[in-house]
């Protein structure tokens, strides 16, 4: 009941800090425009190269804003030593990153909505059918990003050069992730059902599974003194 | 103890050259490029030997706090990563004139690729960090995760692709070469996981050395 | 009054790299006393004050609260502390409110909404409960945290520089506050550089120099200027 309690208190903390602030959201939002532009630039006006290249072009947009969200969670920690605080809370540590997962899978799952309905105005992308089995995988995949990312995040916090080490350790860990989810995302775009990509649903099934046990199980090790 | 150990992987190294150059047979199509292979095969084997070792020994240190066990698994990642650095380069030295290219992205070049990006990382993540308690805890972590995504990896990529000939001695119906190919392997495979054992070792033995001086 | 410690620091060495801050100290705290524990920079006050609060391992020696050791059972340590450390512990987009709901609740306590506001009474804060920290000062800042230890009454407290950024009327009210926990039965530790307010309160005082105590005494009927000579002699004879 108090883990719950702890887990809950943690993602209210930080979706009240970035409701108020804004910080993150406001960035990701801006980058997203940007990545827009860039994309546009590189692909060019050819809709049949678009088309090919979208599932991964759209991947690319999520892990990007993934890298850069994930990347801030416990910044926030740092301000006023408030890292310290969670340290030296008594009882099971995993209630806190369980908490720290709710709020940047909320905080992601927004982005990528919002990343999503701009490629659907300026791509002109007809998801149609597609949609129900798109939100499937974006989920499952963001929450592996998110699970790894999220104790990744903690481990780097306070490390030398944060920046440089986080994407560098998260996306070879993420790979398996990025290829289930664009493959899927390619086949669905093209009116396959869900079924067709039912093997790389399980991949990341398998994946979700292995990286939220092993976080929770191994969190307590990385917010110890 | 250590000495013993060195000798012994020289001469199975040694034994190892001599099959791979006297006993093995020239191959009819590849001719004499072939017998990289036996360099080749048995430094990425050895890799993966290394990268589970590194997985437990990351687990024990986990549980007992042990600095020996985490000298273990910074030792191992430091020789996996250089074994599958270097069976990557003897591949491509291999793929050139085989293949006609330095690199293709099939299944188990990637996969390989990966594992030598996700261990490069760990090294990095131990450089960063000044604590040693804490490089440790961190690398166990890191380790752990890294040991359970390695199946992962290897079936998004073999799904994501595959062009490679299949595994030449693991594979559905057993071995199918001829046990002229065999032994010569076996021989060098043993060979270098020795090699490996010897290099864990002696780095286990520094780390501790560098430990108790700055204590 | 027990008269076994509450804390026990028994020959700590901490080392950094390949600089020893502290080099073998010893002290002893027991329920009830509150110890001023004087410094210069970078003498290992803080340091020491991080292994005691469960945050640093020593790297060799060792500290017991209530028994149990800090470095072994932290989890056993840390309901029993209060710490007050260099940062405030206050996420600037919550108000003073949420921040000691939500510190009370990860700490495992029932946040009753009666007893936030009574502790935000406690230090002056009831007016601003429900303004954003980031308008906050830094001496506000402090209260808070203050407020927040207040809340959990440890039955250890551990305090970084607790008078400083603090007015005359908060430090007179915070003297009051810490006499108060000491009759109460806590034991207190407090890391200073300055001769401040803290000597008001400390039964005795202990100077930190050259990685050991260097000095070791009950305050008794000491006066400011007695404790700045002893300092000074304790201080640099051992640098």
């Amino acid at each position: 009941m108090s883990y719950a309690r702890r887990a809950l208190a943690v993602a209210w903390k930080d979706l009240a800090v970035e409701r108020r602030s804004k910080e993150t959201l406001n960035a990701l939002v801006f980058f997203s425009l940007l990545l827009l532009f860039v994309f546009q630039f590189t692909l060019g006006g050819d809709r049949e190269r678009l088309a090919a290249v979208l599932p991964g072009v759209l991947w690319l947009g999520f892990v990007l804003s993934a890298l850069l969200a994930l990347g801030r969670t416990f910044l926030v920690e740092r301000e006023h030593d408030c890292w310290e605080g969670l340290l030296l809370a008594p009882g099971d540590k995993s209630a806190i990153y369980l908490g720290k997962l709710a709020g940047n899978l909320a905080l992601m799952l927004v982005v990528e909505a919002l990343v999503l309905g701009l490629f659907v105005v300026f791509f002109d992308i007809d998801l149609g059918r597609a949609l129900p089995g798109l939100l499937v995988v974006v989920l499952l995949g963001t929450l592996g990003l998110a699970a790894v990312g999220t104790l990744f995040a903690a481990m780097t916090a306070n490390v030398r050069a944060r920046e440089l080490l986080f994407p560098v350790l998260l996306l070879p860990v993420q790979i398996p992730v990025l290829l289930a989810t664009v493959k899927a995302t390619e086949a669905l775009l093209l009116g396959e059902p869900l079924g067709a990509v039912g093997h790389w649903v399980k991949l990341l099934l398998a994946a979700d599974v292995v990286y939220v046990v092993v976080s929770l199980l191994t969190f307590d090790v990385v917010l110890e003194a | 103890m250590v000495k013993t150990l060195g000798w012994l992987t020289a001469a199975a190294l040694a034994a190892g050259l001599v099959m791979a150059f006297g006993v093995a047979p020239r191959e009819v199509t590849q001719g004499n490029v072939q017998r990289i292979m036996y360099v080749h095969v048995p430094l990425i084997l050895a890799s993966y030997v290394a990268f589970v070792v590194l997985a437990v020994a990351s687990l024990v240190y986990l549980v007992r706090r042990d600095p020996a066990a985490d000298g273990v698994a910074h030792a191992s990642g430091e020789v996996g990563v250089m074994f599958v650095g270097l069976g990557i380069a003897t591949g491509s030295i291999w793929g050139k004139p085989t293949w006609g290219t330095w690199w293709t992205w099939d299944a188990r070049l990637t996969s390989v690729a990966i594992l030598f990006v996700m261990y490069l990382g760990y090294l990095l993540l131990r450089g960063t960090i000044d604590d040693p308690e804490r490089a440790a805890r961190y690398c166990a972590v890191l380790g752990i995760v890294a040991a359970l995504d390695i199946p992962l990896v290897h079936f998004s990529v073999y799904w994501w692709r595959t062009l490679h000939q299949p595994p030449s001695l693991m594979k559905p119906g057993g071995f199918t070469g001829s046990s002229s190919i065999l032994w010569p392997l076996l021989v060098n495979l043993l060979a270098f996981i020795l090699l490996y054992v010897y290099f864990v070792a002696r780095r286990a033995r520094l780390l501790r050395a560098q430990a108790e001086a700055i204590a | 009054m027990s008269v076994e410690p509450v804390v026990r620091i028994i020959g700590v060495r901490k080392v950094f790299g390949l600089v020893a801050v502290l080099d073998s100290v010893s002290l002893d705290i027991r329920a009830g006393e509150a110890v001023a524990l004087l410094g210069a920079n970078g003498a290992g006050k803080t340091t020491l004050l991080k292994i005691l609060a469960t945050l640093l391992r020593p790297t060799r020696g060792a500290a017991t609260i209530a028994g149990h050791d800090v470095a072994r059972a932290p989890e056993a340590v840390r309901p029993l502390l209060g710490v007050v450390a260099h940062g405030a512990w206050v996420y600037d987009d919550l108000t003073a409110r949420e921040n000691l709901r939500f510190w009370a609740t990860v700490g495992g306590l029932d946040a009753y909404a009666d007893d936030l506001t009574v502790a935000l009474a406690g230090v002056g804060l009831e007016r601003v409960a429900d303004a954003r920290v980031r308008t906050f000062s830094a001496g506000m800042k402090r209260r808070l945290s203050l407020a927040r230890v207040m809340l959990a009454r440890p039955r250890v407290l551990l305090l970084d520089e607790p008078f400083a950024g603090l007015d005359q009327r908060a430090r007179k009210w915070l003297e009051g506050r810490l006499e108060a926990m000491k009759a109460a039965g806590a034991a207190l530790l407090m890391v200073t550089h300055s001769f401040g307010r803290e000597l008001g309160i400390a039964d005795r005082l202990a100077v930190l120099a050259g990685g050991r105590i260097a000095l070791d005494t009950a305050r008794g009927t000491l006066g400011p200027d007695d404790v700045q000579r002893l300092y000074a002699a304790h201080a640099e004879e051992s640098a």
